[in-house]
């Protein structure tokens, strides 16, 4: 109980601290992207990680909390209403738990494909209705707000990013905090239940589909609040937050991160957010590289960056971490020079121009000799890769295995050879 | 108005039956291997962007032959490489692997030939008029498209009913562990399923390029209907496939083509409302403006209704 | 009284009769075992009574209310627990939390979200007391999916008796396990079950014989006899059932081996 506390507050303080650290405008506004992120990456969760739920239009909850916030945020301005802009987010959750408990009530019938289905159909359906019903949704345009109109809060107007990101950080947190303790009450305990075996859970008197159905309201409930918040920080609401694009991108950060662990969304949004705003000022292919990440992971690392990470309980558990050391420097560094080879003429084979400098080097697109000296590196950082896998396999399987005692040991290897 | 009709027809026909073109082998690759296959119409705008390269050098013939053979090899590629290896973190993970493929392709596909739409033409071979009907003009190249799907289908149909390879395939869709026990090489089969079906999508995209236009997004536009149409017809189900292709595909060409809306229904039952009514954008919605959502409409309520599908014998 | 009554139970798949007509009164107590050649429709009988089928005809009353309408849970709720052939637990659960899953309707927390499990110390010790009394203590926080066969059958039965229902169904409990196994399990099933009404289904004669007070014999869908097990061993139509094999008091021996 205490060391769990103590995580919470670590991660309070990390939050009030950060934005005193990296204090640029550009690095706020980055942290408070970050939060919404993770809010909507957890929601996201609940349903697919927590309740084996594979959803396909969870942005959906999102898009429409936010277009309420943004229309609440537009009556305070038109002092139709008069609350505090802090409270803007709960109204988004509100809008999104109502549309939850709504699709919810005919969607949760089923997980598996079924529900992949009605999640995706219901998705475009939203999509598609929102271009055409202009006076809530205002088309193409969107709708846009302004969070300063509100009663100040504490003397703040939420002018100012760093305002707003304290404001985002202080909902995350506590939104963070109640999923978390979600999963830890009957109801979250039975949604990992009912997301390993329905059948079973029906028998110790469970209705799989109520189950399902009190995630899949949470879920809406907290993509919701996401919502608001990127009403609250963007101060406009377009068809492409509620498209099917970006149920796809939050399935995504939750799968990079890792679906099995509670923090894994949260590393996901972490990464994603960060790729997303600092790749994209340097490449304009990003997206190609984030979507050979993505299949990547789902190749090579089903669990996840966090399942990559817990993959070393054992060998630390065992107090053999170190052994991996010396394996993984040797084959990162070939791994590294062969990733940036590769990258290298990827973004040459797009550069403009005969000048392209690539860490700093400067390149020729347009001769051959640069040519073949990116595919001298890359093809023998890819051999000496090669020859550095059997060592890191061989210092994996030993860092897992437990040690026994130098007699018994000894018996073993003389029985088998 | 009987014009608007015929040629509603004919159109809904021409997207019906390339839409079955995608959702056969969507379909079949569902059969045997349960996966839903995200990355379907990506493999369609892959041989979309083949085709228009190839027949840059060697003009529209040649491409129509060779460019869904590379997209059916690509296919496979993809089966044994990729789908193969997460195949054992269960059907979720596959679901999500073609996913993030079709995200991929699209990437991919903007890296190799740029954002803008590529200026792929039917053949001049093909470029007049089959026949005039009331002053309109029906494309040569639409009848095209139509005879080749509809030999695609008796193609289909003769090798699963008629060949050897194909009851092999009925065998191991329904028992797969006895295909295996037979001494057939099922992982084989399953590659050569993807392939084809991949393949088929590829031929789709190359016939419809020059009509639909050849552009990056052209695999989003299609790939959420196929979905639809192979949930709708009953997943596993070819019969089913074809009925809900044609039907999206004539619902969707009607729905455009007639000028219907609320304000019709409206005056019919002598109700109106002011026009700064809060549900203003509802009582002035018209068919052509709803059309593009009518497949998704279609499919919830199959899903509520008859989670099975129209024509599906087993859920999920 | 009789807690469990099928009358004029019948199922059918498609044209197929799986069960006909069959009649059974399970009293308040009883030890009652089902025996019956492979594909007699033992296990349907169980599915039929525990909900996860419908019946096509007939009535099946529980405690004197009619069940066969209802799901699975509801049945579960009235306090009718059963287990499974095959192994049918929570596979990424960890073994504590499999049982604690298993009482959590029976202790009335319901869909609750805002209790904390962590902090229900009666549930906690239930919990821990049952993974007392299945032997799987020191296994507590392994995946339940990575248990030992034994292992998996024994957690298996422990979620079925969790929730300390009156009525416990248990399907072929000691299939797969070698001898020794199966003599713990038993003596294990005979301590959970105690006061409570068992109905089992059953290929060790040893076992039923030894466990049952009453034995019902199904054959291709129909009940050919239900008593007591002595009158069961001397029953002519019993051991034409079993095609020549004698029914003994230690297991059936076929006589043409």
């Amino acid at each position: 109980m205490l060391r769990k506390s103590i995580v919470w507050i670590v991660f309070a303080i990390v939050l009030l601290v950060l934005p005193q650290i990296f204090t640029s405008i550009f690095s706020i506004s980055i942290f408070t992207q970050m939060t919404i992120a993770i809010v909507f990456a957890l929601s996201y969760n609940m349903l697919l990680g927590q309740g084996g739920m594979l959803s396909f239009g969870h942005a959906v909850y999102f898009g429409l909390g936010g277009f309420l916030a943004v229309h609440a945020l537009m009556m305070i301005e038109n002092e139709e209403m008069m609350f505090s802009v802090t409270l803007i987010p709960l109204v988004g959750g509100l809008f999104g738990l109502i549309a939850a408990l709504f699709i919810g009530s005919f969607s949760t019938h089923k997980a598996g494909t079924v529900f992949a289905m009605i999640s995706l159909g219901m998705g475009e359906l939203i999509a598609a209705s929102s271009l055409i019903l202009v006076s809530f949704f205002g088309g193409e345009a969107g709708v846009s707000g302004d969070r300063t109109y509100g009663p100040p809060f504490f003397g703040y107007d939420f002018a100012q990013g760093i305002e707003v990101y304290y404001l985002a950080a202080a909902w995350m947190f506590v939104a963070t905090l109640c999923m978390y303790l979600f999963t830890q009450t009957p109801a979250g305990r039975m949604a990992n239940a009912v997301r390993d075996n329905p059948e079973r859970a029906e028998f110790i008197g469970y209705s799989a589909r109520r189950v399902r159905f009190i995630s899949f309201a949470m879920a809406g409930f907290f993509a919701g609040i996401a919502g608001g918040l990127f009403a609250v920080n963007y101060e406009i609401l377009t068809e492409e937050n509620l498209n099917a694009a970006s149920s796809g991108r939050v399935l995504l950060m939750a799968y990079i991160g890792g679906l099995g662990f509670f923090i894994g969304p949260i590393v996901g949004a972490i990464v994603l957010t960060l790729i997303n705003s600092l790749l994209s000022n340097y490449t304009t292919l990003w997206m190609l590289y984030l979507g050979i990440l993505f299949v990547l992971t789902v190749m090579f690392l089903p669990r996840g960056l966090t399942g990559f990470l817990m993959m070393h309980r054992v060998p630390w558990h065992l107090g053999k971490l170190r052994l991996l050391a010396v394996p993984y420097t040797l084959t990162s560094m070939p791994g590294a020079v062969f990733l940036l080879g590769l990258v290298a003429m990827i973004e040459m084979s797009h550069a403009s121009g005969s000048e392209f400098v690539y860490l700093g080097i400067a390149l020729n697109p347009d001769g051959y000799g640069s040519w073949a000296f990116l595919l001298a590196v890359t093809g023998v950082a890819f051999y000496v890769l090669r020859l550095t896998l059997p060592r890191l396999r061989d210092a994996w399987s030993e860092a897992n295995t437990i040690t026994r005692k130098p007699d018994h040991a000894a018996k073993e290897s003389g029985g088998q050879s | 108005m009987i014009e608007v009709l015929i040629f509603a027809t004919l159109n809904g026909l021409v997207t019906g039956l390339l839409l079955f073109m995608l959702a056969s082998g969507l379909t079949l690759i569902f059969s045997m291997m349960g996966v839903l296959n995200f990355a379907h119409a990506s493999f369609y705008m892959l041989g979309a962007y083949f085709a228009y390269s190839i027949s840059l050098y060697t003009g529209f013939w040649p491409a129509l032959i060779i460019a869904p053979i590379l997209v059916g090899l690509v296919g496979a590629l993809v089966e044994r490489y990729g789908l193969r290896r997460v195949h054992k973190s269960g059907h979720v993970a596959e679901l999500i692997f073609t996913f993030g493929l079709a995200f991929l392709i699209e990437e991919a596909v903007q890296f190799f030939w740029g954002r803008s739409t590529m200026n792929y033409r039917s053949p001049d071979i093909l470029n007049f008029p089959l026949f005039t009907l009331f002053g309109q003009n029906f494309p040569a190249y639409k009848a095209f498209m139509i005879f080749i799907s509809v030999s695609i289908f008796i193609g289909l149909y003769y090798v699963l009913t008629r060949t050897r390879i194909g009851i092999i395939i009925q065998a191991a869709i329904t028992h797969p562990n006895t295909v295996a026990n037979l001494g057939h090489n099922v992982p084989f089969i399953f590659m050569a399923v993807f392939g084809a079906g991949s393949g088929l999508a590829g031929l789709a995209g190359v016939i419809a390029g020059p009509v639909l236009t050849t552009f990056p997004g052209m695999a989003v536009v299609l790939g959420s209907i196929v979905f639809v149409i192979v949930v709708i017809g009953g997943l596993g189900s070819l019969g089913g496939a074809l009925v809900a292709s044609l039907l999206i595909g004539l619902l969707q060409s009607y729905a455009i083509a007639s000028n219907l809306g609320m304000p019709d229904l409206l005056n019919l039952l002598g109700v109106s409302f002011a026009s700064d009514h809060p549900l203003n954008d509802i009582w002035r919605l018209t068919l052509p403006q709803i059309a593009p959502i009518l497949p998704f409409l279609l499919l919830v309520l199959v899903l509520i209704f008859r989670p099975s599908g129209l024509f599906g014998k087993r859920e999920s | 009284m009789s807690l469990l009554q099928l009358q004029n139970v019948s199922k059918s798949f498609g044209e197929t009769a799986i069960i006909r007509d069959v009649s059974l009164s399970i009293a308040q107590g009883e030890k009652h075992a089902i025996i019956g050649p492979n594909g007699a429709g033992k296990s349907t009988l169980f599915n039929l009574i525990s909900g996860r089928y419908g019946v096509s005809s007939g009535n099946i009353l529980f405690k004197g209310n009619p069940i066969h309408n209802l799901k699975p849970f509801e049945i579960a709720r009235m306090g009718l627990a059963r287990s499974f052939q095959v192994t049918n637990i929570f596979p990424l659960l960890s073994v504590f939390e499999n049982i604690r899953c298993g009482l959590l309707w029976s202790m009335d927390y319901r869909y609750s979200f805002w209790n904390l499990v962590s902090r229900q110390k009666a549930l906690n010790a239930r919990t821990e007391a049952v993974l007392e009394e299945i032997g799987l203590h020191d296994r507590r926080n392994f995946p339940a999916g990575e248990l030992a066969y034994a292992e998996q059958r024994a957690l298996e039965l422990g979620i079925a008796i969790a929730s300390g229902a009156e009525m416990i169904l248990l399907d072929e409990p000691v299939a797969g396990m070698s001898h020794s196994e199966a003599k713990n399990a038993v003596a294990l099933i005979r301590k959970v079950t105690e006061g409570k009404t068992l109905v089992m289904v059953e290929h060790d004669m040893s076992i039923v014989f030894d466990v049952a007070d009453r034995i019902t014999v199904l054959v291709y869908g129909e009940v050919i006899a239900s008593d007591v097990p002595a009158k069961i061993r001397g029953n002519p139509r019993v051991q034409e059932a079993y095609l020549g094999e004698v029914v003994t008091g230690d297991g059936v021996e076929a006589t043409h081996a």
